[in-house]
């Protein structure tokens, strides 16, 4: 048995499976070309592949495949959102998440264990009651939560009546989740190459040509392709690469900081997020807390932990978990928030014909990846733009046509 | 501690100020449209690279502005506002196509 062991690890045809196709040569030409393989990227490439047929896709990576804000968010799903175009979205975005395992027969770790948000002022129970009926109308499971409803809910909370903000009550968002985040890529980039997709790591978009309004190449590290249409997919660069098309957007990239203790035995269920504290955690099924917050107070194009940062959000996690003053950090890091003036997406057409946004993603890019795949897929595919991202076009902005999230979106104003 | 300097007082912990986004010249108020307007108020250049920023030093409410570098996070230069507001602006409105004759402070007491 060891020896059959040792053979098996030593066989030079290993018989691991393997996921994505090895680096070919760049084509000439692709009909698209998707810049970024994140969650979105390959998502998108995925679904062109599988329901609409289109396999002479590349997506270019410039890093390695899930290198970016794919592997940097806090996993966070849900769809407590307040405006009936940003519930729709996300609600169709967390119902495709349920099944996201079986889509691509690969374990994303989907963990449904609901989120509490939590009011520590009358305004703030306001607003949640406010959500919880426009979520309930949509279909969405939120409802608010009492004192003693939370204390039931999350026995290691700290419900003092002594602290700086008490806790006064909370929206429970029955809908929320979690999942792993780097097999979201994965299983989604598996799924692309398996059927004709090429994906290329390591392939840094530099420059993009745009001929009398339409893109007809881009130019790479590794040289340059002619392509029918592209979509860029880069949440963290949105500006720059889109400036690369002469496409100038409503964004503001801010880091956003998280960090990571040491692994304690289960003992939090749901997801908890306290916007008045700028502070959310949850306890992954590794058992370690993860502690996100707020964006960092400017722009920066850097993903560098500052103290500050680490103080504020260890400060506001201690008032919520005070045992937390034990634990040990393994890690703290920052992804790079693309922050619109709404705190909506942008996504669909572009003022350039045959490129296509899928940018803006500020703090809410993870939960959206599979409805982000799907109706961006469906854009390149038919040209149309779909009923349930038309809301969210770049050319709100010069119609005034705003869609403000900026209430229901955590921690992160 | 990251530093910057005020040109009112001097280096402070940057914690003590406020971003205030980027500068963008004002479209002429007369003549912009309501698209231009949008550009102004909703986009940013959002550059990676260096930058001139509005900053508020929030203990003394003094606003200046700031060339930072938005890659390695350096400060290069700060500066007050006079350097680049150095003309009065009169935001009269624009001209009526048909102009009324003003009532000259008719109702301001005697």
């Amino acid at each position: 048995m060891p020896f059959g062991l040792l053979k098996y690890g030593l066989n030079s045809e290993y018989p691991g499976e393997h996921h994505f196709n090895p680096t070919t040569e760049l084509k000439k030409h692709y009909d698209v070309v998707i810049i970024g393989a994140g969650g979105h990227g390959t998502g998108i490439a995925y679904h062109l592949a599988k329901y609409h047929g289109i396999t002479n896709v590349a997506v270019l990576e410039k890093n390695y495949l899930g290198s970016g804000n794919t592997a940097r968010n806090t996993a966070v799903i849900r769809s407590n959102y307040l405006t009936e175009e940003g519930v729709t979205f996300y609600r169709e975005s967390v119902k495709l998440w349920q099944d996201l395992s079986n889509e691509f027969n690969y374990n994303v770790m989907m963990e449904s264990r609901g989120q509490l948000t939590l009011a520590h002022s009358d305004a703030a129970i306001r607003s949640f009651r406010w959500r919880a009926e426009v979520n309930q109308h949509m279909g969405v499971r939120s409802e608010l939560f009492d004192r003693q409803q939370i204390a039931e809910m999350v026995p290691n909370l700290n419900m003092s009546e002594d602290s700086r903000f008490p806790i006064m009550g909370g929206l429970w968002h029955a809908d929320g989740a979690t999942a792993r985040h780097d097999a979201v890529a994965w299983g989604y980039a598996k799924g692309a190459c398996e059927r004709g997709v090429e994906l290329h790591q390591l392939t840094e978009v530099q420059d993009i040509e745009v001929t009398s309004g339409r893109v007809t190449a881009v130019k790479t590290n590794r040289g340059r392709i002619e392509c029918g249409c592209v979509v860029q997919a880069v949440a963290g660069a949105s500006s720059v690469v889109a400036k690369m098309a002469g496409i100038p957007l409503p964004i503001h990239s801010y880091p956003l900081q998280a960090m990571v203790t040491q692994p304690y035995k289960p003992l939090l269920t749901p997801h908890v997020s306290s916007p008045h504290l700028h502070v959310y955690t949850h306890q992954t099924s590794r058992g370690e807390f993860v502690i996100g917050g707020g964006s960092d107070p400017y722009p920066l194009y850097n993903t560098r932990a500052t103290l500050d940062q680490r103080e504020s959000l260890t400060a506001a996690a201690l008032e919520l978990f005070p045992f937390l003053a034990q634990a040990r950090m393994l890690r703290q890091w920052a992804g790079t928030t693309d922050m619109t003036p709404d705190y909506s997406p942008i996504m669909g057409l572009s003022p350039v014909e045959n490129y296509y946004l899928d940018a803006g993603w500020g703090t809410w890019g993870f939960k959206a990846t599979p409805i982000c795949g799907k109706t961006m897929a469906e854009l390149v595919a038919t040209k149309k733009v779909p009923e349930i991202i038309k809301p969210f076009e770049l050319e709100r902005f010069y119609k005034y046509q705003q869609i403000n999230e900026a209430g229901a979106t955590a921690a992160s104003h | 501690m990251k530093l910057l300097t005020c040109p009112l007082n001097g280096q402070r912990n940057i914690t003590e100020f406020t971003y205030g986004g980027e500068y963008h010249p004002m479209p002429d108020h007369q003549q912009a449209s309501s698209r231009e307007w949008a550009e102004h108020v909703f986009f940013h250049d959002n550059n990676a690279g260096v930058v001139i920023e509005w900053w508020c030093h929030s203990a003394s409410s003094y606003w200046f502005l700031a060339e930072r570098n938005t890659i390695s996070d350096q400060i290069l230069r700060t500066f007050p506002a006079e350097e680049i507001f150095n003309q009065r602006i009169e935001f009269a409105a624009a001209p009526e196509p048909e102009p009324k004759p003003k009532a000259k402070a008719n109702g301001e007491p005697q």
